[in-house]
């Protein structure tokens, strides 16, 4: 334990390295898509527009969509 | 290697964001579910002066309060946390001299702001019986469309801060960028149309309960994630020297 202190940490975090857009991209394309389709079902589905008919997911997340502030009906 | 590391870094975000998402659950279920009952109950009591659809219960209320509400409220904080994550992978080192920590806190503090709060002060999140079914298709266009409008100008305003930074020193670009960006949503705030569909005689501080707890919630939801995904990162990206043989190589994977 008294090996901890053995080292003085001179080095203060330095300003990160950036990552670069090429690493970024791909994972931003699909994965950004993906999310935004998971916040459409949560927050609009079966509301204003609709990819499956009835008003099953609507009703599902009825509670979570008015308290996320999302408009519902 | 970098690939590997926004991949680390995403699926990191969309844990914090499962992990605030529980917070914000019972948040949502202690603070906001009391007021959506009430706001129900107004509703069926005043159902014979609007002819509202809500007849066949799908979905029984006692699933809507609970399951349904973990379903959305949990969906939601993993899909944040997901773009919020890849957002960092491209904030990180570009906004500043911060640490993935800070990094991560300041820029859920700026998504709870422009996601959340921005579209929320022109639109404000409605409980059950406020809201006239036949405008909704306007109401979710104007709230998107708000939402999205804030989130770039956030963007841009932030490179604004950047480009100033040279000449005018951070502070100053900070001010002036922030100040920017306030201008240009109040205009949007004046010129975007008004939405006012409260029922008559809708009891005034449960309206005011309801949109305080909309409001805990994402503050909840965001300060959670901030916290947890900066952790997360921080320990992924600048991990403590385990031994004395010196600091661990992150790049060593």
């Amino acid at each position: 334990m008294a090996q901890t202190v053995a080292q003085p940490t001179a080095t203060t975090p330095a300003v990160p390295a950036t990552l670069p857009l090429k690493a970024i991209a791909p994972w931003a394309v699909f994965f950004g898509i993906l999310m935004l389709v998971l916040l459409y079902f949560v927050g609009a589905e079966q509301g204003a527009t609709s990819v499956f008919n009835g008003t099953d997911v609507h009703e599902w997340v009825h509670d979570a969509r008015h308290l996320l502030g999302f408009p519902c009906h | 290697m970098n690939s590997a590391t926004v991949r680390n870094l995403l699926v990191r975000g969309m844990l914090a964001g499962l992990a605030a998402g529980v917070l914000a659950l019972l948040a949502a279920y202690l603070l906001g579910e009391p007021s959506v009952d009430k706001a129900i109950g107004f509703e069926e009591a005043h159902a014979h002066a609007h002819a509202h659809e809500h007849e066949v219960e799908v979905v029984s209320r006692s699933l809507q309060s609970t399951a349904g509400l973990a379903t959305g409220v949990l969906v939601y904080g993993v899909a944040f946390g997901g773009i919020a994550a890849l957002a960092f992978c491209f904030a990180l080192g570009r906004v500043g001299r911060f640490g993935p920590r800070a990094t991560a806190l300041l820029l859920s503090g700026t998504a709870l702001l422009t996601v959340y709060v921005v579209p929320f002060l022109k639109y404000p999140a409605n409980p059950p019986s406020v809201g006239d079914p036949d405008t909704i298709g306007k109401r979710t266009t104007l709230y998107f469309l708000m939402m999205l409008l804030s989130v770039l100008l956030a963007v841009a305003a932030t490179m604004l801060g950047k480009r100033l930074a040279p000449s005018l020193g951070n502070w100053w670009a900070t001010v002036v960028a922030v100040a920017a960006f306030a201008a240009v949503i109040g205009l949007a705030y004046a010129f975007l149309p008004v939405v006012n569909e409260v029922p008559e005689h809708f009891p005034a501080t449960l309206l005011w309960r309801f949109r305080l707890s909309a409001l805990a919630i994402q503050a909840v939801l965001w300060g959670g994630f901030g916290l947890a995904f900066g952790e997360l990162a921080e320990r992924l990206l600048n991990p403590k020297p385990a031994t004395a043989t010196g600091r661990a190589v992150p790049a060593a994977h």
